[in-house]
């Protein structure tokens, strides 16, 4: 009896390995939690300096972790982690959207006058959910890294305590996305009730082998309702415009791109690695719904981060595209093609909102489509740059938002799929339109007097420079991302279900 | 230097080239003088680099030459695959010759964003060389998405009054036109697992694609409606005379010449080339709407008041011609059809060229503003008169040939498309010498334009290049159609089994 304690107890303590699998959340939480400490000392003049370098540090140090992380795949703290090449392209990524909205942020803390440390501790510490979320593979831990990074964006969002809107934006943020985060919790519930297990891989097993009941139909719809409010998928998308209008313009970028991301990431676990049943209308329909609702949306706006909303609800849109794959085959270019369009995503969007959150200026000011008028003379170089990520969000080529866009489509056309693809060609068509009228106001129109051009600082231009030039890497050269991702694909579908889960103390359904 | 080493990375550096001189241009201080002459040392070195294409072409030789192919990506399956026949091999060069003309018109016409236009010149010369170069249907799709955005730009940015509206009709009727023929490569690709012409083309000769007889038809029309819209085909044309109106000269001159050429290109190479059962089936009504064109065209022109808008409607009309004999499937047809295209790109280049010449004196395309300019400005009168000549088709000038051609075809096919379109030759008679008495005949009708400045050194050296290669191509097509030729044969062979295998039943 003390023996087999003993036992028990000794595999309860992770070794040295198992905290490297989690290494970069703990460092990025070492980071955040010296940036809360550090920020009663120092006096309020530098401390927005100090602590923005000490968040970028964090952020470096964290990629330099998950680089030593990858040399360790495998699972960690009773079958809860796994580090295999799905998790570690999403922290890269997540990573380092967080670094440069970081880079952004450093101007626009001082140009809005908001001094408050917690802003990078709560980046940093969002990172670390969303870090969780994609190697977790037990859906309770997901649930509570989904939690840790939704709260930091709920306090995020409301960064700017001078306007009324950023509080909205941060409440409504906060009231509709707990329930959200409820409906995830709630389908957990019934497909442990189903399953009796909460660990994906015993549930793919589980599904496999036996009979589907109605009940797992019911879990993973109420699953797929949370994580689509997460991904600002249509018809959960409401609160998009409005959170994105009144939050700070940097975590809007943050906010589009990272955590959903990560919530992307569960989702391709979620769909995938369990083969969850009955997905395919679920994801029709919205990714339909989505690219459709968002476009014509967008058409109407006039406020930037608005119509940049719009956007991002289509992209995810044009995201769940990928996710209508049912065979292994079609799952494994499926999977692919999804981790690609995050990143391709990620990376013009960020650049976007960097260039917004530089010409906003004190208060958001200039924050209309008219105040973009005349960019192109006035400041060449900055409407050069945002242009190139307008026509990535088009889908022009040299962009990776062309080649993330054409990628999508054939994976799904070859799947079989052939209004899906057609519904996307046509939208983004429709798409065009007003992205492009950003870049006539900026090209075709005389400059207005009133908005004052500002210098770029060194760290914008960094930010700028990394957000150009992965957008046009991953569309010249997306070979080595695309075998990436294909090879991370190909494992996570082979991973469970298949071959049990590696170690013997996995404590069976039954014992609870 | 080792021809043999040249040819295989020649391609690809009359490609690349201007592409790199625009972003070397970036770099460059906004000095307008010293950007302008890098333009110009740029374009005319691409243009001396494409030379070489020529020279070392085998003209005797039917497929493509100059290929490269090496893997680009390797899932999805994109090949960076190059390769020029007798077809595109002229198409590029009436690119890289018609560039650094375009440089020279500019050079005193363009004073605002220098540095901006000449960058968005050179890399619209790199992504239209790439649409006639592309082997690949993906590259090929790539190369023609990215024309859309510097032309628009140069529209939009560098236009006259109505430049905004202009740039943004053309985007969008473009844009969405080519998302269908997107649409079209990807189910190809879906069902074959390559994105190569060549392969595409033998798998559908050989029946190998399993469910293509179904889709056939709607492949086809998303092909040919994505080209329809750029020729532009009669129905499609209502962005054409808004953008050359209020396009800048350099625009005019490369959307009339080369951008237009893309579309019949586009028919020529992958609607008849890949499926040329359907060209047959749809071809009774695309010739409709060819001849409607034609006559449409011309007769709309006549009535302009505009110079630009009836020289942008004498488009029409020549590109109806182009489209006539493309789908009369005869060898003259086709032939007619490539040297139509070719000729008018340098004619109605000039066209614009010269129209732009007054503009930049007079602010103004309207045709009642002026009047009796033969006797202020005798070169530019001459020069204008010889290229109206050249373009409504004087024999012993580069309009005679391709129109003669494309005629003869389209009577072997069927007399009364060769009736029909033989109105057009007269018509554009009619409405180019009308417009040139009006403008240059007479007595000075406005005394403005009696102080008008006669052609000075940067348009000379930009307009009579053209004038002299449409005198070469008229008094010795065969140097062209040499090549032309056995490109044409070679395309129109899977029509002729077609043929022969009705016949047979």
């Amino acid at each position: 009896m003390t023996a087999t304690l003993a036992a028990a107890v000794s595999q309860a303590i992770p070794s040295g390995t198992e905290y490297i699998r989690a290494l970069p959340e703990l460092v990025l939480a070492a980071f955040g939690v010296t940036i809360m400490l550090l920020d009663p000392v120092l006096d309020e003049e530098t401390s927005q300096k100090t602590l923005g370098l000490i968040a970028f540090v964090g952020a470096l140090a964290a990629l330099a972790s998950t680089w030593y992380m990858a040399e360790f795949p495998g699972l960690a703290f009773s079958n809860m982690v796994r580090v295999d090449g799905f998790s570690i392209f999403f922290h890269v990524l997540v990573i380092a959207i967080a670094a440069v909205i970081i880079l952004t942020s450093y101007e626009y803390m001082t140009v809005q006058k908001i001094r408050a440390g917690e802003y990078y501790g709560l980046i940093l510490f969002g990172v670390v959910g969303m870090g969780l979320m994609t190697s977790a593979v037990e859906l309770v831990l997901i649930f509570i890294a989904l939690e840790i990074s939704s709260i930091s964006s709920y306090i995020l969002a409301g960064f700017r305590p001078q306007d009324a809107s950023s509080t909205e934006s941060s409440l409504k943020y906060f009231l509709l996305g707990s329930f959200a985060t409820a409906f995830f919790l709630y389908g957990v519930a019934l497909i442990f009730g189903a399953t009796g297990s909460t660990n994906i891989d015993i549930i793919s097993g589980v599904l496999q082998t036996g009979p589907v009941e109605v009940l797992v139909y019911v879990a993973v719809a109420l699953m797929f309702v949370g994580l689509g409010f997460k991904v600002a998928a249509a018809p959960f998308h409401i609160w998009t415009p409005d959170v994105y209008e009144g939050a700070p313009a940097p975590i809007v970028g943050f906010m589009s791109t990272a955590p959903k991301a990560a919530a992307f990431a569960v989702l391709l676990r979620i769909v995938f690695a369990i083969n969850a049943p009955g997905r395919f209308w679920l994801v029709w329909v919205s990714a339909a719904l989505s690219m459709t609702l968002g476009n014509v949306g967008a058409l109407v706006q006039s406020n930037v981060k608005r119509l940049l909303a719009y956007s991002s609800i289509a992209h995810a849109g044009y995201l769940l595209v990928a996710f209508g794959m049912l065979t292994p085959q079609d799952s494994v270019t499926g999977i692919s093609a999804a981790m690609f369009y995050t990143a391709a995503y990620a990376a013009m969007n960020v650049g976007a909102f960097a260039v917004v959150s530089h010409f906003a200026n004190a208060g958001e000011r200039y924050v209309t489509l008219e105040d973009y008028e005349g960019l192109g003379r006035t400041s060449p170089l900055l409407a050069a740059t945002l242009t190139i990520f307008l026509l990535s969000l088009i889908g022009i080529p040299i962009t990776g938002g062309f080649f993330a866009k054409f990628y999508v489509f054939s994976t799904a056309l070859k799947a079989n799929l052939i209004w899906l693809p057609l519904i996307g060609v046509v939208n983004s068509a429709i798409g065009a339109y007003y992205y492009l009228r950003m870049v006539v106001m900026m090209y075709m129109r005389e400059p207005r007097k009133e908005v004052p051009v500002t210098r770029i600082p060194a760290a914008l231009g960094i930010a700028l420079a990394i957000s150009v030039i992965a957008t046009i890497y991953l569309g010249i050269l997306p070979n080595r991302v695309l075998r990436y991702t294909l090879d991370s694909a190909q494992a996570l579908i082979q991973h469970p279900g298949h071959a049990q889960p590696d170690t013997q103390s996995l404590r069976k359904p039954d014992t609870f | 230097m080792n021809t043999n080493h040249l040819d295989s990375v020649v391609l690809t550096l009359v490609t690349l080239a201007p592409l790199a001189g625009g972003l070397l241009l970036v770099l460059l201080p906004r000095r307008d003088r010293d950007i302008r002459i890098f333009s110009l040392v740029i374009s005319l070195l691409t243009f001396i680099l494409s030379l070489h294409l020529p020279v070392y072409f085998h003209r005797s030789l039917p497929g493509f030459q100059y290929e490269v192919d090496k893997q680009w990506i390797s899932s999805p399956n994109i090949h960076y695959h190059m390769g020029i026949d007798g077809i595109s091999l002229w198409l590029l060069l009436l690119t890289t010759f018609l560039t650094p003309l375009c440089v020279l018109i500019s050079w005193k016409s363009v004073h605002e964003r220098v540095k901006e236009f000449f960058i968005i010149l050179l890399i619209l010369e790199t992504a239209l060389i790439g649409v006639f170069t592309s082997l690949d249907l993906f590259l090929f799709y790539f190369f023609w998405e990215a024309t859309l955005i510097p032309m628009a730009l140069l529209i939009g940015m560098f236009g006259h009054e109505r430049k905004v509206y202009a740039a943004v009709k053309f985007f969008l009727y473009t844009m969405i036109a080519s998302v269908f023929m997107l649409a079209a490569i990807l189910w190809l690709y879906a069902q074959t697992g390559t994105f190569d012409f060549v392969i595409i083309r033998d798998q559908i000769a050989h029946r190998a694609i399993p469910h293509l007889p179904a889709a056939a038809q709607w492949l086809f029309l998303g092909f040919f409606l994505a080209f329809a819209v750029k020729v532009p085909l009669f129905p499609f044309h209502t962005w054409l005379p808004d953008a050359h109106v209020e396009a800048p000269t350099a625009g005019s001159v490369l959307l009339a010449g080369v951008l237009l050429k893309m579309g019949t290109y586009g028919m020529l190479r992958f609607n008849l080339g890949l499926f040329p059962e359907q060209a047959r089936h749809n071809a009774p009504w695309i010739i409709t709407l060819a001849l409607i064109g034609i006559i449409y065209g011309a007769l709309v022109a006549m009535v302009q008041p505009n110079m630009k808008k009836l020289i942008a409607y004498s488009s029409v009309s020549h590109l109806g011609f182009v489209v006539l004999g493309i789908f009369s499937f005869t060898q003259a047809g086709l032939n007619g059809a490539v040297f139509v295209m070719l000729a008018h790109g340098v004619a109605t280049g000039d066209l614009f060229m010269l129209a732009g010449v007054v503009h930049e004196r007079r602010h103004t395309y309207e045709i009642s503003e002026f009047g009796g300019l033969a006797s202020v400005a005798p070169v530019y009168a001459a020069s204008f008169l010889f290229i109206v000549l050249a373009s409504m088709g004087l024999p012993l000038l580069n309009g005679f040939i391709g129109e003669f051609l494309v005629l003869s075809g389209a009577f072997q096919a069927r007399a009364l498309y060769g009736i029909l379109a033989a109105t057009g030759v007269i018509w554009s008679a009619a409405y180019l010498l009308w417009m040139y008495q009006r403008v240059f005949f007479g007595k000075v009708t406005h005394p403005v334009n009696t102080s008008m400045r006669d052609l000075i050194g940067f348009e000379k050296a930009a307009i009579w290049p053209c004038a002299v290669a449409a005198l070469v191509m008229g008094v010795a097509p065969i140097l062209w159609l040499g090549a032309i030729d056995p490109a044409v044969q070679s395309a129109l062979a899977p029509l002729d089994q077609l043929a022969s295998k009705v016949v047979g039943q």
